[in-house]
């Protein structure tokens, strides 16, 4: 690192066209590059069996890459064993020695790198002290509640101060509140601690909640990385924006394009614009995506600022508290959901007949959607089907796209 | 109401207590009750008490010391002549001989000369002349001690003990004792094979629950297959291979290793192998159940955590293990000290173990008595190790498993 010029650090980790496969014909992890800097939180986000995992246990030491290297402080690792990279690691289901205590277990770490008996002594206070679980220092993991053994779980991995930790859907087993609340104590200890984290998970919701940045996986490939934000606003094309956040999907063919934007012609014959996203050229099918809450239910006709116009009818609508729901069916085009404010006193009435409308800088001309490609990447595609389940938690609603 | 609903309990205990009976009057009838008779003999002292029963009821009030009076000779010169008409002197005097050898000749000469029933008063002075050790304090002390009905002589005989004449528990003389050497010989080679069931078990578990299924599975069919043979043909098979021409010996001929056969039967180490052969699933199976419940993500955890392999293994994985390792050495170590038949087919004379002493007693020379005292001790041992096999099951139950 000799040759690096100030204010240049190397980023902490680098994937450099990194491939794996386990049988020899299908890789699991095609080309990676990915760099990670210090004292960044980044989440690898994809659907099941997309390669997350394999990722992160390449870079934890237990598997091995089929091609490529990786770099964890400008050093190559690809042949260090994984007791010797100083890699803090939470596993699903934490994985706590059941044959030692809390505090044994907490001591691991420490114990095996010969840190004096005092200092060993502090530090597992401290960190049990971070957690909250100080009275609980002798009892064994398994007395201990699912949440609690996380925190146990989150405090072996930090104690010995790692250079990065890695978590492989660490909440995975948790009940939603209890997930949401460890959420915002990882992301609070990431921000006290300055810890570089990469999180694996497939939730897209806890991966926006807690992330610097997303890499977006999909077959072995990363489809995006950026900030939550950049993802959502500018998903780089229709696997990252049905993936990310909900989505409704309009597809066509591109009629003109001009100024970054494109005009689109439904089956219908109905013409939409679009920002201009990946879509090939004219002539080329394409899928508009735009966001449920992006979308108004309007009465009056086409207008200049609104030139994207579409009848519809309410098939029915979801109050939900703090928004509502509607489900439109659009001639053509299937089901559409519209978020709408819930102080809005006029929830429109089911069946009745209305139009949508939305800005064409809200609107993203996409490669078209295939069914096949996003295979695994489950509820992505297809309808909208709306469905709201009353859990313990309280209400919650999923829209599937 | 309330009845009703007992009574229909009742009536619903009683019919499940019905289900198993079968199964408990086959356990009391092929279980319990021979080894509450082999219990029994083991303490009960009868055969004296029956062929002579007037000595004994004339010795019952002699205090041992000196000769009992005239009373006990004029009983046992009637005892004698009943008992040779009956032609039971034999069954009193090998009793009689296990404690004092050398009084079967005096008992069976006796009977032979007594030819009439000495006159009254005269009973002493005719016995000692038939055989002067009717004059022995010796002889007298040992014909009250096993006047029964119960006796601890068979089981201090079974541990090398006895009673002296004056009551006291000595050591049997050196030429005599031989138990405690087959003791201490049976727990020789029991914990040995113990210990290479362990040494080569180990990693055969290990393997088997690591393999992914399809192989384990295959794997555990080659291990379970001496399950499923008969002992006495894996046995016999170790003696084709072992023996002076057999296929080892021929082997290491061929290649050149050896000049001469040498003996690897009819020896301790003919007994290793076969036993640790036989043995080898007990130690396999326990061990594989316990490591198989060990989740990967354990050595993972470790060395993400900085411990090498070795640190892992020993601080991790072991004390995981520990309980597997426990319940599967005890499991081998009980059935090792009741084996028979493999080391009376495979051993030497050296090489006998305490059940093959049991075998001999009860088959050959009917002393029923000695027998059943060796089978006792035997059973003591392994329900003591039994009951630690039985804590140590459980512990495994509490401390197993991963929660999630
Ligand atoms: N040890 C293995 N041997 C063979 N194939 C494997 C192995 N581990 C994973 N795979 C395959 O590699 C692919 C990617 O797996 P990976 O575990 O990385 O997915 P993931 O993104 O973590 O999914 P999930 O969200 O379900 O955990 C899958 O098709 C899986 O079947
Ligand atoms: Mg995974």
């Amino acid at each position: 690192m000799q040759g690096m010029m100030p204010g240049q650090a190397p980023p902490l980790v680098r994937f450099a066209g990194v491939q794996k496969t386990y049988d020899g014909e299908h890789l699991v992890v095609r080309n990676l590059d990915l760099e990670i800097r210090k004292g960044e939180f980044v989440t690898l986000l994809g659907p099941s069996g997309s390669g997350k995992t394999t990722t992160l246990m390449m870079l934890a030491g237990f598997e091995v890459p089929t091609g490529g290297e990786i770099y964890l402080e400008g050093q190559p690792i690809k042949h260090v064993p994984p007791y010797k990279r100083d890699i803090g690691m939470v596993f699903q289901n934490y994985a706590l020695f059941p044959h030692l205590t809390i505090e044994e277990n907490v001591a691991f770490p420490l114990s095996v790198r010969k840190v004096g008996k005092a200092e060993m002594k502090e530090r597992v206070q401290a960190a049990l002290r971070m957690i909250k679980l100080e009275g609980l220092a002798r009892r064994r993991p398994g007395q201990l509640s699912g949440g609690q053994q996380q925190r146990v779980a989150l405090a072996r991995a930090l104690v010995f101060n790692p250079r990065l930790v890695l978590m492989d859907e660490p909440l995975g087993a948790l009940d939603k509140r209890l997930r949401e609340e460890m959420q915002l104590e990882i992301k609070q200890l990431h921000e006290d601690m300055g810890i570089t984290v990469v999180y694996v998970t497939h939730d897209q919701s806890e991966a926006l909640t807690m992330s610097d940045r997303i890499a977006v996986f999909n077959n072995g490939i990363v489809q995006q990385i950026d900030n939550p934000h950049a993802l959502y606003e500018n998903p780089v094309n229709s696997f990252v924006a049905s993936f990310v956040g909900e989505n409704n999907v309009f597809s066509g063919i591109a009629q003109s394009i001009q100024h970054g934007f494109c005009e689109v012609m439904l089956s219908t014959g109905h013409k939409l614009i679009a920002k201009m996203g990946n879509v090939a050229s004219v002539g080329s099918a394409t899928s508009l995506s735009i966001r449920p809450e992006r979308i108004s239910i309007v009465s009056g006709r086409a207008s200049v600022e609104m030139p994207n116009h579409l009848p519809a009818r309410i098939l029915k609508s979801i109050y939900l508290g703090d928004h509502a729901l509607a489900v439109l069916s659009v001639p053509g085009e299937g089901e559409v959901v519209v978020k709408i404010r819930s102080d809005q006193h006029d929830l429109p009435a089911d069946g009745q007949t209305v139009a949508i409308a939305f800005r064409p800088e809200d609107c993203l001309a996409l490669d078209p959607v295939q069914t096949n490609l996003l295979a695994g990447a489950s509820g992505q595609v297809g309808k909208i089907t709306l469905s709201k389940s009353r859990t313990k938690e309280g209400s919650s609603y999923n829209v599937k796209i | 109401m309330k009845r009703k609903l007992k009574r229909a309990e009742r009536r619903r205990q009683f019919r499940s207590l019905a289900l198993i009976f079968p199964l408990l009057a086959f356990l009391c009838f092929a279980f319990f009750g021979p080894i509450t008779g082999m219990l029994l003999r083991s303490v009960e002292d009868l055969e004296v008490r029956r062929i002579l029963p007037n000595t004994v009821a004339a010795l019952a009030s002699w205090d041992g010391r000196d000769l009992p009076g005239e009373k006990a000779y004029a009983a046992l010169a009637g005892d004698l002549s009943v008992a040779r008409a009956n032609d039971t002197v034999a069954i009193a005097s090998k009793r009689l001989n296990y404690s004092l050898i050398g009084i079967r000749t005096v008992l069976a000469s006796t009977a032979r000369k007594l030819n009439a029933l000495p006159e009254a008063g005269r009973a002493k002075e005719v016995l000692e002349k038939i055989n002067p050790a009717w004059g022995d304090h010796a002889t007298w002390v040992t014909i009250k001690g096993a006047s029964g009905p119960f006796t601890s002589f068979y089981l201090l005989a079974a541990l090398d003990l006895t009673h002296d004449t004056d009551g006291t528990i000595v050591g049997v003389p050196e030429e005599q004792a031989i138990y405690r050497d087959v003791f201490l010989r049976t727990f020789i080679i029991s914990f040995s094979v113990t210990l290479l069931c362990m040494l080569l078990g180990f990693p055969v578990a290990y393997l088997l629950a690591a393999l992914p299924p399809n192989r384990s599975n295959l794997l555990m069919i080659f291990v379970l297959l001496p399950f499923w043979t008969s002992l006495l043909a894996r046995t016999s098979a170790w003696i084709v291979l072992l023996q002076t021409h057999g296929v080892v010996n021929d082997a290491l001929h061929w290649l050149g290793i050896i000049d001469q056969p040498v003996r690897l039967i009819y020896n301790r180490f003919g007994v290793y192998v076969a036993m640790t052969h036989i043995l080898l699933p007990f130690m396999i199976l326990p061990l594989y159940s316990n490591m198989k419940a060990i989740s990967p993500a354990y050595m993972r955890a470790a060395a993400s955590l900085g411990a090498p392999p070795a640190t892992a293994f020993r601080r991790v994985y072991l004390p995981q293990v520990l309980p597997g390792v426990g319940a599967g050495c005890l499991l081998v170590f009980i059935l090792a000290i009741g084996y028979y038949i493999t080391p009376a087919l495979v051993g030497g004379g050296g090489d006998q173990m305490i059940s093959y002493f049991i075998a001999l007693y009860t088959t050959d020379t009917a002393n029923w008595g000695l027998a059943s005292a060796l089978g006792a001790l035997l059973l003591l041992v392994t329900l003591l190790l039994g009951f630690a096999y039985g804590k140590l099951v459980l512990g495994q139950q509490v401390t197993g498993g991963m929660k999630n």
